[in-house]
């Protein structure tokens, strides 16, 4: 057989893991090209494929994968049409041109599927990904409006290693000095009980409402604490789980699609939105199902775009793919972890999806902040919903370094992005940002400061 | 501050909560910057965490300070060949070398619990808190009934190796103590994962976890009174996991069910 015709025969699976751009995670699960030449081949092969195969032919089976069930049973052939007769190759040099809008592409979302959109990212150069994902729009509210053209929000996250309240607070007032927070003020806890839980949760809604801030809280635990939490009368804001792209790995995240909407319809029931009712917040990041034994053979970033059809159904406030938490196992380094980030972005806008970026790194990887000012910069342009805000960019519980408090200053003059509109009045008028959006000093007789002279206490 | 600085650096007036937190707050800035004072202070603290993830871990020290107490130990080892690998291939980290399996094959099988010490990705955090909260633990279970194996010290080890030792073992839980992924301010912090019922294939949704047992983090006592507690309840419920819900009273005296009368 020739080697055309054996990319003719492959299955959709294999070619769409020999066409993606390299990554150690791939090569770890022995699904990579095994070569540079077998990798542009396959992309090449791939470019050929009509999209209406991916409805066809599943690249984890039907009747063994909820997940895939959802992307099947789900997709809008309306929507579609536009798009129907197109191959992959086809569907990237259109893209591109002038003729796809904002309007276009916020049509077309529900006809796509995430296969379909990992294929043509695989085709895509960075340029590509930015300047599609720019054409992209997704808006999200819940007590501010997240997503608007010129925006460019920020998850304030003031993590402390032994969930300290003094200590969160003190970097939560650091955050807000620097126009922080407008995406949600989001605690990672270091202790997962439901009066821990629950305490936290009390402190953020208290800070929110005495300095009356249009924006909302989050404690980042399992759904199933959440809903405990909520049960015994917890202030619960938005509803966080980690999702993946297959049920194998969601199982050993320990959630379904059966539970996910039970927590969704738990937290609508609050009913505390004052602008909108999106009311879940998603993590994801590639190499997660392959991490936990659920990857069924297909490609980490393919399984990432997945995880996105998980999170559309439940309409999320934010879904943050947390791109180089999981280690150089699956990214190697720098170079791997600026592409992922960005096709995971366009991926998550071209679904649909109100994507934010978790820009960072571990110790453990090939990569530093300059890797991190890159894909920052280059997400910037992009449209990127959020990133997240951590004290000089290091993350004292979770041990990973992030973008800090300064970077989404430097982001945000740099592009002339403001906060979330709601949030930038109220930076305005607690004299932390001017009416144009830059930092002011701030004062030591500010109001906010009355902070400062809690925690210490 | 030299005087050219005062003119370009904008200070945080909140810069005294510092005191409060490890985290990085009041750093002040230059326009919106990060100033280069505090950028270089940045640079330092990850040029040590990533010299940490590169250092060996003393396994045989950690014997000595748990033989001095009169527990007994065993040199494991995962299938991982050097340190560049173990980062690459965390498959090859979750199991043991076959070496180690034979060590394994010979010994006594069937204990209520079996501790695990794993280098992980921080040797600083095995050097100063493994040999605290695997002896306090066993100083505890020795007033109990619970029978418990050798402490097992693996090299190049992921959390899920204690899968493989425990069944090996004939465990009925396993506690693994690991070197976690060092940050910044904690280069030396220790996690500990408790799985009932271990065996290859375990996933982490059938795991409990304890992280940031350091000092300036969970100290030693604290983290220990927590693993009894969810090693207690767990030994209870008869499973790990997301059904084992941590709500631990803050008087809980550790074991108090178990002690020999």
């Amino acid at each position: 057989m020739s080697v055309i015709g054996a990319y003719a025969t492959m299955g959709l699976r294999e070619l769409l893991a020999k066409a993606s751009p390299p990554r150690s995670g791939d090569t770890l699960a022995g699904l990579a090209a095994a070569s540079e030449e077998e990798r542009v081949r396959a992309q090449m092969a791939l470019a050929d494929v009509p999209l209406s195969r991916f409805l066809n032919e599943c690249v984890v089976p039907y009747e063994q994968d909820e997940i895939t069930r959802l992307i099947i049973d789900g997709h809008d052939k309306k929507a579609f049409a536009a798009i129907a007769g197109f191959s992959v190759g086809e569907f990237r040099d259109w893209l591109l041109t002038d003729e796809v809008t904002t309007a276009t592409l916020t049509e077309l979302a529900c006809g796509i599927t995430p296969e379909m959109a990992a294929a043509v990212s695989k085709l895509m150069g960075i340029q590509d990904l930015i300047l599609v994902a720019s054409k992209c729009s997704v808006t999200t509210s819940f007590r501010n409006t997240i997503g608007l053209p010129g925006t460019l929000s920020v998850r304030l996250q003031p993590n402390h290693p032994t969930d300290d309240l003094r200590g969160i607070a003190a970097s939560t007032l650091d955050g807000l000095c620097y126009g922080c927070g407008d995406a949600v003020i989001g605690i990672n806890p270091a202790t997962d009980n439901v009066e821990n839980i629950s305490r936290l949760l009390q402190m953020l809604d208290d800070l929110i409402e005495r300095y009356r801030i249009p924006t909302q809280s989050c404690v980042l635990t399992h759904v199933t604490t959440t809903m405990e939490a909520m049960k015994k009368g917890a202030p619960v804001d938005l509803c966080f789980q980690s999702i993946a792209g297959t049920e194998k790995a969601n199982a050993s995240f320990g959630v379904n699609l059966g539970l996910l909407q039970e927590a969704h319809e738990a937290t609508l029931a609050l009913g505390r939105g004052t602008l909108g009712n999106n009311v879940m917040y998603f993590e994801t990041g590639q190499g997660s199902a392959l991490s936990a034994n659920g990857h069924s053979g297909v490609d980490q970033q393919t399984l990432e775009a997945r995880a996105y059809a998980v999170a559309r159904k439940f309409k999320p406030l934010l879904v943050n793919t947390v791109v180089g938490f999981i280690g150089p196992e699956y990214l190697y380094n720098g170079k791997q972890i600026i592409r992922a980030g960005l096709e995971d972005h366009f991926c998550g806008k071209l679904l649909g999806v109100p994507m934010g970026v978790d820009v960072c790194y571990t110790n453990h990887a090939e990569a530093d902040q300059d890797d991190m000012d890159v894909l920052l910069t280059l997400l910037g342009n992009a449209g990127c919903n959020f990133i997240m805000g951590v004290p000089g960019a290091d993350d004292i519980m979770l041990n990973y370094q992030s973008t800090s408090f300064h970077d989404a200053a430097y982001i945000r003059k740099l592009l002339g992005l403001t906060p979330a509109p709601e949030f930038q009045t109220w930076l305005e008028s607690m004299s932390i940002h001017d009416n144009q959006g830059r930092l002011l000093p701030v004062s030591s007789k500010n109001r906010l400061l009355d902070i400062k002279g809690e925690v210490s206490r | 501050m030299t005087e050219n600085n005062r003119f370009v650096y904008t200070p945080d007036p909140w810069s005294g909560l510092q005191k409060f937190t490890d985290a990085r707050i009041g750093l002040g800035r230059c326009g919106s910057s990060l100033p280069l004072k505090q950028r270089l202070e940045f640079k330092l603290a990850q040029a040590r965490a990533r010299d940490a993830v590169h250092q060996p871990a003393n396994l045989e020290e950690i014997a000595v300070q748990l033989n001095k107490r009169a527990y007994s130990s065993l040199q494991l080892g995962s299938s991982v060949r050097d340190r560049e690998e173990y980062l690459r291939r965390p498959d090859k980290g979750r199991c043991l070398s076959g070496e180690s399996q034979k060590i394994l094959e010979v010994q006594k099988k069937g204990y209520d619990l079996s501790i695990v010490i794993c280098d992980g990705l921080s040797a600083p955090a095995i050097h100063q808190s493994a040999s605290g909260v695997a002896g306090g633990l066993l100083d505890l279970f020795r007033k109990t009934p619970l029978t418990v194996a050798p402490t097992s010290l693996v090299k190049n080890g992921r959390v899920a190796i204690g899968d493989e030792i425990g069944s090996a073992l004939g465990a009925q839980m396993t506690v693994v103590l690991i070197g976690e992924r060092p940050g910044l301010s904690s280069p030396n912090s220790l996690g500990a994962y408790l799985t009932y019922g271990p065996k290859p294939g375990t996933t982490d949704e059938a795991r409990n976890c304890v992280s940031n047992i350091r000092p300036g983090g969970m100290a030693v006592e604290e983290a220990v009174r927590k693993i009894s507690y969810l090693i207690e309840k767990a030994l209870q419920q008869r499973q790990t996991g997301i059904e084992l819900k941590d709500t631990m009273a803050e008087d809980y005296l550790p074991m108090a069910g178990l002690l020999d009368s």
